[in-house]
């Protein structure tokens, strides 16, 4: 069971998205948003993560691409993102939005802003 | 539970560096201390040359400064020598009385200058070429006016020493025993080409001269030699060689030769204590250059953290003279000798003079560059994997860039190009890019480039160059460069090792082969988990089940990512050959999709491009339906067999290529190898297949079949290599089997058929796949056995199964 803490958690809305079991370890399924779609990403110890599915390089889906520990790797060039914050891995620069997640009863919970969900 | 204690005797790089990789590994194992006989913290021992020059400053050459050690949590006691080592309690004492308890220990205490026992060896003004302090008595004596330095020993520390106090003024002779300079590390026509040159920056040798006495009552005077002659000397500096320093080992009762002999686990014949550096003799040998220690620290810490699988079997090495303006490289063994053969190239008007000697093999056994060194470090390369030589010999001597005239492959010379070229195409990097990450960010290695810049980290076409740039911006500093090159940076190991150990030791599994192998993290990288993935597939066949999660995307997908997030679906077109009724389902498929592109490839086949990621199983099953299959046109994978119409339509066919190549793609559709594969087949020595730029291509002619190999029309443009002529389309089918089976087995992941075959001597496949008739049965057999796992459709395969096509569509719509 994985929770991303945030301090400001209150203010978010947390939004059931699907099964743990639908998403494939090491791998990621996407949330189709009006905003833009959110990569929904799973690990080896089955936690969760949520990103934008935008590469802050040039916007490459980052569902798509290669899982490990907590980063992703960019299936366009390559760069990794930390699935725990959404920054870069340095030496590269760059950040996408990170959202809080939940995992209940084998149901994944996301949080968007209020404004957003 | 209280930390282990672990005591370095000697501040100095080998020891330090063996802590900074202990760090790496295991950074919470130790509690530990560092002494050092120097007042200073680690610094850069090779850079007090520059630092003589006046081209770099004392603070420049800094390593690790203090705030290092206190960060690590290290007790460094400098100006403190150890003078005793009571193994029974193990303690270690300083002459201070200072003392520290060890449950292991490090001997790294370098070597001491060989001084030669004359009189007057003593006397004031006399120095050596070790440390800051002697950097301090070399200044302070042309600093105070002194007019004549001699120099005893025409060496490498000779000639740096020398050169650094002429820049500073003074006149300088430099003494040498025997007639030629440098002669460990040159052949006669370099060493006179490196003193005619040396002569003309003004520096006066006398060769040939044996020293008797230094002269002087309360200071040095001047040098007097065998045969009776005098020179003056206000300052004398002895660089005549130097000495393991293992008093303190001896004294301890530690076995030692010339040095402290070690094992290959760098342990002395005490388990609880290790010696890594100058200090330490390996097989016989006390290395005296720094990218050997940096190889023996690395293996030593790995035991130290309690891995104990690193191995320590020796190092060739490679010296380069650090005298601004004069480019001297030497590396190997040129000696010569039975067996082997020379080639030379000589241009004494421009003072450029290339040797490199071959072996037996056609392998470089050493090499000797004067004027000229810009492809030193792909000499060495060639030299270290013991590459065959013998395809290029004849353009060997004019330099990686002159191989193969139309690639961008090996690059003109980087040092000459201004910082605004644009050095990588594909990330848009110019030098001054690399060269300024290089210096602010303190960069040693090629992967560092790599992470820092992005350049030569997508096609790597440019790597000989940013390789180059490295050389240029270091100097000197670029030989601590390890030699081995390790699969990806979760790991030591070599793509060779793992795929050694996936075999030996059974290895079934990515989880199993990175516990034993000691990887660095459990998941791996985007770079190790495909290279794995493909060893074991390759490997076991029958036993291995693909791992999906460890695929680039386009494997994964079965189709290849576009720069927008969709996709291109290209269908595998047997051949180049089609139908009318082929036509039309593909264009009922473009248009039931809204296909936005429909393209003719180079490959001779149809791409369906910007399909939805959701549409592709929808997509696939409807030409699954009309009779297609994958075209695997985004796989690590058999691409497309090229073919020309002819025999069966051309005025010129002499054999039904365009049958032969449709046989070709059906019996190897499906296999994974490591990099793409692709295969033409023409109908005559025309060629309109281009089948001598493929990794295996077919020529008909006349009499059967010209057979091609390792051609390549990508990044760096490359013909095949003529294997052999063959009889029958079943002698091409075998030999094509067998050929493709031996690049499955031996190449490196992502190595293309081109790059491997340079590696491993057309030679060697010739022998695997032409001589040895047996040898090739049993590889095509290998082939098709592993074909029988290989060849399903993953389009019907992932249509069929439901789990898998979910992932297709998107887990949740939110409105
Ligand atoms: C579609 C196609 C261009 C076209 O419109 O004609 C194409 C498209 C791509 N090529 Fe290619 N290559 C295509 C024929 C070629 C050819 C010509 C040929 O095969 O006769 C070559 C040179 C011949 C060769 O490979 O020796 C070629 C040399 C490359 C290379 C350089 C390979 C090398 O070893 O140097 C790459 C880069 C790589 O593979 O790492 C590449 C990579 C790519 C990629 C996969 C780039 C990428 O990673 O996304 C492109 C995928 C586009 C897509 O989604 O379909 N493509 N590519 C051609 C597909 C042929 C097919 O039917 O499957
Ligand atoms: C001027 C110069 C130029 C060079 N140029 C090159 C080059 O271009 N390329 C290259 O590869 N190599 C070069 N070298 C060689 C390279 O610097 C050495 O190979 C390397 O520094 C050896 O590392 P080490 O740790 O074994 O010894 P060191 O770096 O000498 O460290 C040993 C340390 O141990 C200390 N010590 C010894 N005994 C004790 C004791 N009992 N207690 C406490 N401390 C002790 C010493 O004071 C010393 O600080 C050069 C060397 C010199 C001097
Ligand atoms: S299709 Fe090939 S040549 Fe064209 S841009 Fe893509 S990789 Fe480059
Ligand atoms: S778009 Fe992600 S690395 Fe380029």
């Amino acid at each position: 069971m994985s929770t991303t803490q945030n301090p400001a958690a209150d203010a978010l809305q947390w939004i059931e998205v699907g099964a743990l079991e639908a998403i494939p370890p090491l791998g990621a399924r996407i949330v189709q948003h009006p905003q833009g779609d959110i990569a929904v990403f799973r690990n080896r110890a089955d936690e969760v993560f949520a990103l934008r599915d935008r590469c802050p390089h040039r916007g490459g889906p980052l569902s798509q691409g290669i899982v490990c520990e907590r980063k992703v790797y960019c299936p366009l060039h390559n760069m990794g993102i930390a699935l725990d914050t959404g920054q870069a891995i340095a030496p590269d620069e760059g950040e996408t939005t990170c959202f809080p997640t939940r995992v209940e009863n084998g149901r994944v919970y996301i949080a968007l802003h209020e404004a957003t969900a | 539970m209280s930390k282990r204690k672990l005591v370095v005797i000697g501040n100095g790089m080998a020891g330090v560096r063996a802590v900074e990789e202990l760090l790496n590994l295991a950074p919470d194992l130790y509690e530990i201390t560092i002494f050092g006989a120097e007042p200073h913290v680690n610094y850069n021992r090779i850079l007090l040359s520059p630092v003589l020059c006046g081209e770099k400053s004392p603070a420049d050459i800094i390593l690790n400064d203090a705030d290092w050690y206190a960060g690590h949590g290290i007790t460094l006691h400098t100006g403190k020598r150890v003078t005793e080592v009571d193994r029974h309690q193990r303690i270690v004492r300083a002459d201070d009385g200072t003392e520290a308890p060890y449950d292991r220990l490090l001997l790294a205490t370098g070597s001491d200058p060989f001084i030669i026992p004359v009189p007057g060896r003593d006397l004031p003004g006399v120095a050596t070429f070790r440390d800051f302090k002697d950097v301090d008595t070399m200044l302070a004596a042309a600093k105070s006016g002194k007019r004549h330095a001699v120099v005893i020993g025409g060496g490498l520390l000779g000639l740096e020493a020398a050169n650094g106090l002429l820049k500073q003024g003074m006149d300088v002779t430099v003494v040498h025993l025997v007639q030629a300079l440098m002669e460990r590390q040159l052949d006669a026509p370099a060493s006179l080409l490196l003193q005619r040159s040396l002569e003309q920056r003004g520096l006066h040798f006398r060769m040939g001269a044996q020293t008797e006495a230094i002269l002087g009552e309360t200071h040095v005077t001047g040098v007097r030699f065998k045969d009776g002659t005098e020179v003056p000397a206000d300052l004398v500096v002895m660089a005549v060689g130097i000495r393991p320093n293992v008093s303190l080992a001896k004294q301890m009762g530690l076995h030692c030769e010339r040095g402290v002999v070690v094992s290959d686990t760098m342990q002395t014949y005490d388990p609880a204590i290790y010696a890594v550096g100058e200090c330490a003799q390996h097989r016989g040998i006390a290395y005296g250059l720094v990218a050997p220690l940096y190889e023996q620290a690395k293996v030593c810490a790995n035991h130290l953290a309690g891995l104990g699988y690193a191995r320590y079997t020796g190092s060739v090495t490679a010296t380069k003279l650090k005298v601004t303006g004069i480019d001297l490289f030497s590396a190997g063994d040129f000696s010569g000798g039975e067996g082997t053969h020379d080639i030379v190239f000589q241009d004494p008007g421009r003072g450029v003079y290339k040797r490199l000697v071959l072996d037996e093999h056609n392998c470089i056994k050493g090499s000797v560059l004067y004027g000229d060194t810009g492809d030193g470090a792909w000499y060495f390369q060639l030299l270290r994997e013991r590459t065959d030589v013998s395809e290029m010999r004849d353009m060997l001597l004019f330099g990686q860039a002159h191989l193969g005239d139309s690639g961008r492959g090996g690059g003109s010379n980087a040092a000459s190009l201004p910082d605004t070229a644009e050095i990588c195409g594909c990330n848009g990097v110019c030098k001054g890019t690399i060269v300024n990450a290089i210096v602010d960010k303190k960069l040693f290695t090629l992967e560092e480039v790599r992470a820092h810049t992005k350049a030569s980290s997508s096609c790597g076409s440019c790597t000989g160059l940013v390789e180059q740039i490295l050389a240029s911006t270091l100097g000197g500093d670029y030989s601590a460069v390890p030699s081995k090159k390790a699969l990806c940076r979760c790991t030591d190991h070599s793509h060779d090792e793992v795929r050694n150990a996936i075999r030996e030791h059974h290895l079934t599994t990515a989880e199993q082969v990175r516990a034993f192998m000691n990887w660095r993290n459990a998941d791996g990288c985007s770079s190790c988990r495909p290279a794995i993935n493909y060893y074991l597939i390759a490997t076991w066949p029958a036993e291995v089940s693909d791992d999906p999660q460890s695929r680039f995307i386009n494997e994964r997908a079965h189709a290849n990512i576009q720069k927008d997030g969709t996709y291109s679906v290209i269908p595998r077109i047997w051949g180049g050959v089609t139908t009318a009724g082929e036509l039309r389902a593909i264009a009922e498929v473009a248009e039931k999709y809204a296909v936005p592109t429909v393209k003719i490839t180079g490959g001779q086949r149809i791409d369906l491009l910007g399909v939805k990621k959701e549409d592709l199983p929808g997509m696939w099953a409807d030409l699954n339906q009309a009779g297609f299959v994958s075209g695997h046109a985004y796989g690590k994978a058999l691409r497309t067999v090229k073919t020309c119409v002819g025999k069966e339509w051309c005025r010129f066919g002499t054999q039904d290529s365009t049958g032969l190549g449709i046989d070709l793609e059906k019996m190897t559709w499906g296999t994974w190898t490591p990099h793409k594969v692709k295969l033409a087949v023409s109908g005559c020595p025309r060629n309109c297949a281009e089948a001598t730029i493929k990794d295996f291509g077919v020529v008909c002619v006349d009499s059967g079949y010209e057979l091609h190999v390792g051609g390549n029309g990508g990044v760096k443009v490359r013909a095949t290599d003529l294997l052999c002529n063959v009889k029958t389309e079943a002698e091409v089918a075998e030999y094509c089997a067998a050929f493709l089976q031996l690049y499955r087995e031996e190449a490196h992941y992502l190595e293309r058929t081109a790059p491997w075959i340079e590696r491993v001597g057309l030679a060697h496949v010739k022998q695997h796949v032409v001589e040895d008739a047996e040898g090739r049965r049993k590889l095509a057999e290998r082939f098709y056995e592993s074909q029988r796992y290989a060849q399903i459709d993953p389009w019907a395969q992932l249509v069929e199964q439901e789990r898998d096509s979910h992932q297709f569509a998107p887990l949740q719509r939110l409105a």
